[in-house]
């Protein structure tokens, strides 16, 4: 028998959702153990840069904001493809959760009393006495009040240095350098998973009342062609469709922002456009208030990178180096603002393609950033179809984004997300005990072995894992992105199945002995082929055009047909996903105009 | 030492190098990339010699011949990988590296106000990315294991003048007032010189040794700091 370690809860995942979901079950007094692939503080939580959205109003441009204004943004934002229960729920929550985190220390940026010149338009505002001292908040894409609360461009570093302060204040256990690669299941029961030691490669079983799967969004489908750190491959949600009886939804909703730092990726905060910067093109003209006269650079990310790829379509990018890009200009903020409010980013531009902001135009695109679909769960974060699963975060499609996250949203969706998923979880564990089927124990570990011999063996084949890998995330770069076409759908997917068969095919070229990072690697290539088929395969069959998920052949938004939201599972033994349509909740928002974008353009 | 034979081109970094590496000559060369932009603190390592990480350095900044090791002090995983993750979770928990407080959170109440001017303070040394350059780079964590080395002085300091922790100057003494603390450096300050995050370290421990004499003169009473 391999090593087995039982917990009331097992949390998979150390970024800011789990622990906060850790953090809350623990506080009920349940035993809690989190698996992270990387040291928790490594999560690409802390890479969140602009800010966490709560509505305060403390702030000038803040002032009379309330939930319901947040959560019409969000609404919009989504273009009504949100739950909007979730929605409610989130935006009531954001700011005592914002509060929470201040209690536990995040330094949060403070209104400073006082009249203040705006960089952008010239314009005057004041800072009231009154609100000093309260949490700031500066302006975001896709909203009406200035709401997204910040620690200069280090928002989610802090807010996970935060919160993994509590984790070890409460001595919750982390297992880090541990990856799971199966869930153990049985007749609609989770009862963990099997997992991998990345110290020295032998495999673990990990048993629990309860597993939450937050490990992230999925943008290294996208390969080098995302913001997303390199370990946010989307396992968890890989995990779940290889049940073949957990859906994931929305998978065709992907986020591309706007300013991805060309040449390498790297995102370059919305909050540089949000405190002023501009997109300049080739002319080093200001183009975005002629296709967006009301937000400008500041309408949703949807829009603002579609339009950006719309102006260089007409030649009016940059091209140097390979990359086709635009300039974001930033200097009229001024080198104090932007070493001080702007400073990660500023260091970023100047250390990894030798800019520096202060003086000098930043080459940016649109680039892979945000998983907006994920583990679909209902409004307590238990998924669909096994009892004892959760998701929260980014691997969830909890879903109060729809098909478009606005920016700041996300960090704050962990913790209050994390916050209820964790509190739904311990008041579901009460009085609750299970039984561990050893059988189903013992026959998933054997599936797991038998997969690495067969891997280390060369036993179906010599595909080499890397080339796999690579070849699923150009297709999706090529022909899954920000305007899609049905005849290039029709291409990715037949391509992404003859790449599916070259995943099945894998084998290694080292010994599969110890740590091995190719057997790491391989272990994951069908699975997330399998995503990288749900992403294209729906986006194929969505035939409208909504939020991030626009074609060109359907331009428009079509609520009649298309209100819904995509449901795919991966049966076993099936060469495409089966996609299935659920209903989306709508309460107090019937679809509309979203004031920006496509729908009010007059043209 | 293991050789490898890469091409160089413009904008390469050792990010790519070594992962290229992997992919076309050595499958089973262990290192840790998390976000390969400068903030997760995961590739720090030995370039020519200096702690830095790799995911910000281009190969054209290095000599023809690039010599890469592990960073001593941290547990070994293997290759280029470092277990810098069990090291900062026993500092953290030594340090106490969390706002000590009897104040229970009220969800319902306004939040307690801060000056700006001292929530960036305390941004400032909320900075450290746990790489380890400073704990690899130190002569005396080097020598002692117990050493809470730079990243752990910096962390009591950035409690220290947090308003919201309650302890005070015998308290942090109790933690920090030892030759495993505040005493142990030798002052070589590689820290400071090698830090990826321009962390102002150096006054860090100016900082805690100054408020640990305060609190050894005066142990009974509240130390401002």
């Amino acid at each position: 028998m391999v090593e087995t370690i039982i917990t009331d809860v097992l949390v998979v995942g150390a970024g800011l959702a789990g622990e906060r979901a850790a953090i809350e079950a623990s506080s009920y007094g349940h035993d809690v153990i989190m698996l992270s692939l990387v040291p928790p503080r490594r999560s690409h939580s802390a890479a969140a840069q602009g800010g966490m959205q709560a509505s305060f109003g403390n702030s000038a441009k803040g002032l009379g904001d309330n939930p319901d204004i947040h959560f019409a943004d969000t609404v919009k934002g989504s273009d009504w493809g949100a739950d909007q229960d979730r929605v409610r729920l989130f935006c009531d929550l954001a700011p005592v959760a914002a509060r929470q985190m201040a209690h536990w220390g995040i330094p949060w940026n403070r209104v400073v009393a006082g009249k203040k010149q705006l960089p952008k338009d010239g314009s005057w505002i004041e800072d009231s006495k009154e609100n000093e001292g309260l949490i700031t908040a500066r302006d975001f894409g896709g909203v009406a009040k200035w709401r997204c609360c910040y620690t200069s461009d280090g928002t989610g570093h802090t807010l996970l240095y935060t919160m993994d302060n509590v984790v070890v204040q409460l001595g919750i256990k982390m297992h880090d350098r541990i990856e799971a690669i199966s869930l153990i299941y049985d007749d609609g029961t989770c009862y963990g998973v099997v997992a991998r030691n990345l110290r020295n490669g032998e495999i673990r079983v990990y048993l629990a009342k309860s597993t939450i799967i937050a490990t992230g969004g999925a943008g290294r489908l996208y390969g080098m062609m995302s913001t997303n750190a390199v370990i946010s491959e989307g396992m968890g949600q890989a995990l779940c469709l290889d049940t073949g009886i957990v859906p994931l939804g929305n998978m065709e909703a992907v986020q591309f922002h706007p300013t991805g730092l060309a040449h390498v990726s790297i995102l370059m905060t919305e909050g540089a456009r949000g405190d002023g910067g501009y997109l300049l093109d080739k002319n080093l003209h200001r183009f975005m208030p002629e296709y967006e006269p009301k937000k400008a650079e500041l309408a949703s990310r949807d829009v603002v990178s579609r339009r950006m790829v719309e102006h260089m379509r007409k030649g009016l990018g940059i091209e140097e180096a390979g990359d086709h890009f635009l300039w974001l200009d930033v200097r009229h903020l001024g080198k104090e603002h932007l070493e001080t409010n702007l400073r990660d980013v500023t260091e970023m531009a100047r250390d990894f393609v030798g800019v520096d902001p202060v003086k000098e135009l930043v080459p940016v695109r649109p680039t892979q950033h945000y998983t907006m679909g994920g583990i679909r769960t209902n409004i307590d974060g238990a998924a669909s179809g096994l009892k004892g699963l959760y998701a929260c975060g980014e691997a969830s499609c909890w879903d109060m984004h729809g098909f478009n996250r606005l920016g700041g949203n996300s960090v704050a969706e962990t913790v209050v997300a994390g916050m209820i998923v964790g509190r739904k979880v311990a008041e579901h564990l009460e009085g609750y005990e299970v039984s561990y089927p050893t059988h189903v124990i013992r026959d998933a570990v054997a599936r797991q072995e038998d997969r690495i011999n067969r891997l280390v063996k060369c036993s179906d084949g010599k595909e080499n894992c890397y080339e796999v890998s690579a070849a699923m995330s150009e297709i999706l770069e090529k022909r899954v992105h920000i305007f899609r076409q049905g005849p290039e759908l029709e291409k990715a997917v037949s391509e992404l199945q003859e790449v599916y068969a070259r995943a099945l095919k894998i084998g290694l070229r080292s010994n599969g002995v110890g740590v091995d990072p190719e057997l790491a690697q391989a272990l994951k290539i069908p699975g997330l082929v399998r995503m990288a088929l749900c992403v294209a395969y729906g986006a194929l069959k969505r035939t409208e055009s909504r939020g991030s998920h626009y074609r060109e052949d359907f331009p428009s938004r079509d609520d009649k047909n298309w209100l819904k939201r995509t449901l795919a599972r991966w049966p076993e033994g099936a060469e495409l996903p089966e996609l299935k349509y659920g209903k989306i909740v709508i309460t107090e928002s019937q679809p509309g105009d979203r004031g920006y974008g496509e729908s009010a353009r007059k043209d | 030492m293991q050789e490898y034979r890469l091409e160089e081109y413009p904008g390469l970094n050792l990010y790519i190098a070594l992962n290229k590496i992997r992919e076309e000559q050595d499958s089973s060369l262990q290192f840790d990339f998390v976000c390969r932009a400068g903030i997760c603190g995961s590739c720090a390592m030995v370039i020519n010699g200096r702690p830095g990480l790799a995911c910000k350095t281009l190969v054209s900044t290095l000599s023809r011949t690039i010599t890469l090791t592990p960073l001593p002090v941290f547990k070994l995983v293997g290759d280029l990988s470092v277990d810098t993750g069990t090291w900062f979770r026993e500092m953290a928990e030594r340090a106490g590296s969390w706002v000590h407080t009897d104040k229970e959170f009220d969800p319902e109440a306004e939040e307690e106000r801060m000056s700006n001017e001292k929530a960036i303070e305390i941004f400032e040394l909320e900075r450290c990315i746990e790489c380890g350059c400073c704990i690899a780079s130190c002569g005396t964590a080097n020598m002692r294991e117990d050493f809470m080395g730079a990243a752990g002085l910096n962390r009591i300091a950035r409690f220290m003048i947090d308003p919201r922790d309650q302890r005070d100057g015998a308290d942090f003494f109790e933690v920090v007032g030892s030759d495993d603390g505040a005493f142990g450096c030798m002052g070589l300050m590689a820290c400071d010189d090698l830090c990826p995050k321009d962390l102002p370290l150096q006054a860090q421990l100016s900082r805690v040794r100054r408020a640990m004499a305060k609190a050894a003169f005066a142990p009974k009473k509240k130390v401002a700091f």
